[in-house]
């Protein structure tokens, strides 16, 4: 879903194609770049740089300051548990536990196959449904961790192909 | 075709009507985030699929709309039938030919889908009745699950674009502004500082460029309001923007989207395409020779974007760190031009006063705290949701007469308004009367909306632990005391509700907090002792217990409960069995189960499953004692 080839620099050229050559255009790119590869590669950033005229520290400066962003591989899933207020206060944490217990990956972490990538989102405004579970694309509402298994399938095979 | 005279946009505006008018039959299904997850949109594809296999959209006029967040999304999906206000709640796909067969052919209702009101038991028909919505006034969400947010003529049918009209038509900035002020109209972000005067300092501000902008960088945790009128109303913000930047003499405006909204974004991107194809943003809007347009730029998931400064300079594309304000942004602002930045609700807000008058809305609300405000009430509440009320309504109203009271009718403790600027009130509040200065009172403040209900199964220095945890994530690192304090301070609270708290340790985090609200460079640094100095007001037993006692009066801090079963209470049911993730609990069916404590993590999930409340909680220390031959467990 996210896999735009990347290995003969097209989706550079694209993305800086997209946006003025300047540096309020730095964070967009970066989203865009985010996209293509799944996170910032190195060398990617250095590009960047030297694309938008922006001092390659300043890049690193705001690819690490903004959460949206990883400078390491992410996983082809990426699961999102919410940990918003109304979330934690309905046990987000359990279905932390719980998928930490099943695929061995703490938050931030990433399963050995590359398969899933565990984050935690401060809020995704879907707190009527506390707790979210967000696994791929797929909402999942009132999650508990009896449930954490089934989310966690679902999206297994259709990755899988 | 582009509007470009007064004639033609009232003209746009009849067609549209009639065009609305001519679908004698609506059904609207809400496509917002909520029912989204529940399955809402197989739901609305299976009407779309059965509306045109039997040819209905000829014979009787009746059309399929997906809508924004209607608001229950406790109850979702949501189907509401126009024009009877039939309101379906938890409808599945299979259940679509039968409402198309019973209630759309013959006018009967289906008993089974409608929401039943608990306090009576009986089903309600039509949404206006039920509580929930029946007590709602609604200016900002006035569209919200009324319009299709992808169709331009579908809000224009509905009054879009009328404000914008009005002032552009009839009225001087100046006049714009007057509007805008007599209505009372004050920031719907949280701080509530009066509209009007921030439009006129930017109008007066020297420079020739200025800016516009709409903060949809709705961080706060527990509130989304602002995502639902983005996803489910995107003219409104547009609109709004547009009577600004034509108020202060602005040409440009961004709107700065929370990058956790992707929905807000398409639905944004897609508003903006259709207004500049009718000439309502763009080169020479309606033909009066204003231009202004939009851009959207997305966040990079930093709460602290959500503050002002912080947020034009991630539009600038650098790192969003606050700065220092010796000029206000009306001055210097957004590329060192004069800048208003407004909340979504604020825009959305505009439009209206801008069409119906700014008295109309004065008219509702406290004396100083006007108009009507967008909550997202969730937590341990019966109907979690979307809701909008006039200023000043009480706590115990929105918690008890919209919220339906609390979830299993478990005994009330706190509210949390304002997110982690914000704070917890307690039983003793529930009659006050909500509105900017009535919170900051109390010690909480507005915030974006969201309102966390909270029962006795929450513990308060664990939800004051929380947001510390929350906001050493979020702080930017710029300035010492926010960055420092917060670090400290959650040393402290990791503390506590480990049972490390020792005596002083209260003393300790007030020092810091006051520490912190004095030095700190900005208002996330300012107001993040908020939560942990409104809990101490309010609930100094529970720290106190967690100090002295080692124990957690709520049962949440893990490290300080344990769990047993009553076994005479026991029925044998095995619920708590399957629940348990530790494998802690054993027993044979109908009869009594067993915990074993060394391999009992206290999470507390067989608690909630019990449905005898044979499962009692109490202070771990008291386990040691047992062991240790001193007296028994509890």
């Amino acid at each position: 879903m996210n896999s735009i080839s990347c290995a003969d620099g097209q989706p550079m050229e694209a993305i800086l194609e997209r946006h003025p050559r300047e540096e309020a255009s730095l964070i967009q790119v970066l989203q865009d770049v985010h996209r293509a590869y799944n996170y910032l590669p190195c060398d990617v950033l250095v590009q960047v740089a030297e694309a938008l005229d922006v001092p390659v520290a300043k890049v690193f400066s705001v690819a690490t300051f903004y959460k949206a962003f990883s400078l390491d591989p992410q996983g082809k899933t990426i699961i999102k548990v919410c940990t918003g207020t109304a979330c934690h206060i309905r046990g987000s944490g359990q279905v932390i536990e719980e998928i930490t217990r099943q695929l061995g990956i703490g938050p931030g972490q990433t399963t050995s196959d590359m398969g899933f990538t565990l984050k935690t989102v401060n809020c995704v405004g879907a707190c009527a449904m506390a707790p979210v579970l967000i696994v791929g694309d797929q909402v999942h509402g009132g999650v508990k961790p009896a449930k954490v298994a089934k989310a966690l399938n679902q999206e297994g095979p259709r990755d899988a192909h | 075709m582009r509007i470009e005279s007064k004639a033609q946009f009232d003209s746009a505006v009849r067609s549209a009507k009639k065009a609305a008018a001519g679908r004698k039959l609506d059904i609207l299904v809400c496509c917002g985030t909520g029912c989204l997850a529940n399955g809402s949109a197989k739901v609305a594809e299976a009407f779309a699929a059965e509306v045109e296999a039997r040819g209905l959209a000829a014979s009787v006029g009746l059309f399929t709309k997906k809508t924004g967040c209607h608001g229950f999304c406790e109850r979702g999906p949501l189907v509401v039938l126009k024009p009877s206000g039939v309101l379906y709640t938890k409808v599945k796909p299979e259940h679509v030919p039968e409402i198309l067969d019973k209630t759309v052919a013959k006018g009967e209702i289906i008993t089974k889908l409608l929401y039943k009101n608990p306090a009576t038991k009986k089903p309600v028909e039509q949404y206006t009745e039920i509580p929930f919505y029946k007590n709602q006034t609604r200016v900002a969400m006035r569209n919200i699950g009324q319009v299709d947010p992808t169709d331009l003529e579908d809000s224009l049918a509905h009054g879009a674009y009328a404000g914008l009209a009005r002032a552009l038509f009839h009225k001087t900035p100046e006049e714009v502004i007057a509007e805008v002020e007599v209505s009372g109209l004050r920031g719907r972000g949280g701080a509530g500082f009066i509209t009007a005067r921030k439009w006129r300092a930017a109008r007066k501000a020297a420079g020739e460029r200025k800016f516009v902008l709409c903060n949809g960088d709705e961080g706060d945790p527990g509130a989304f309001k602002d995502r639902s009128i983005m996803e489910g109303d995107p003219h409104a913000v547009l609109e709004g923007l547009a009577i600004g930047a034509y108020a202060v003499g602005a040409h440009e405006g961004f709107i700065y989207v929370r990058d956790e909204y992707p929905l807000a974004v398409v639905h944004l991107t897609l508003a903006m395409e259709q207004a500049r194809q009718r000439g309502l943003l763009g080169k020479n809007i309606l033909g009066t020779g204003f231009d202004f347009d939009v851009k959207l730029s997305r966040g990079g998931g930093a709460f602290v974007c959500g503050e002002s400064s912080a947020l034009m300079r991630s539009i600038e594309g650098k790192t969003g760190e606050p700065r220092q304000k010796y000029t206000h942004a009306t001055d210097r602002g957004l590329f060192e031009c004069p800048t208003v930045l407004n909340n979504v609700e604020t825009w959305a807000d505009v439009g209206a006063i801008l069409e119906h008058g700014g008295p109309w809305f004065a008219a509702m609300g406290t004396e100083k705290s006007k108009g009507t405000k967008a909550f997202s009430l969730v937590g341990k509440v019966k109907n979690t949701g979307l809701i909008e009320l006039p200023m000043g309504t009480t706590l115990r109203h929105i918690i008890y007469d919209i919220g339906g009271g609390i979830l299993d009718d478990r005994p009330f403790k706190a509210v949390q308004t304002g997110g982690p600027s914000g704070g917890c009130l307690p039983e003793s509040h529930l009659d006050s009367p909500v509105d900017y200065e009535k919170l900051t009172e109390a010690g909480s403040m507005m915030g974006s909306g969201g309102m966390i209900v909270m029962d006795d199964r929450t513990c308060m220095v664990d939800v004051a632990r929380y947001f510390l945890s929350f906001l050493v994530e979020e702080s930017c690192g710029k300035c010492t005391p926010c960055r420092e304090g917060l670090k400290q301070l959650l040393i402290i609270y990791d503390d506590l509700v480990a049972g490390r708290g020792k005596a002083g340790d209260v003393a300790r985090i007030e020092r810091l907090a006051a520490g912190m609200q004095l030095g700190s460079l900005c208002e996330l640094g300012k107001s993040a002792p908020n939560p942990v100095l409104s809990t101490l007001r309010y609930f100094r037993e529970e720290y106190q217990a967690h100090i002295e006692q080692k124990a957690c009066p709520a049962g949440i801090c893990r490290d300080l409960t344990a769990y047993e079963i009553i076994p005479e209470d026991c029925n044998g049911c095995h619920a708590c069995f399957r629940a348990c993730p530790a494998d802690a609990i054993t027993g044979e069916p109908k009869k009594a189960h067993t915990i074993h404590q060394g391999r009992c993590i206290a999470c507390g999930a067989c608690y909630t499953a019990c449905p005898t409340d044979a499962i009692r909680f109490f202070p771990k220390v008291a386990l040691a004692a047992a062991a240790s031959g001193q007296g028994g467990a509890s």
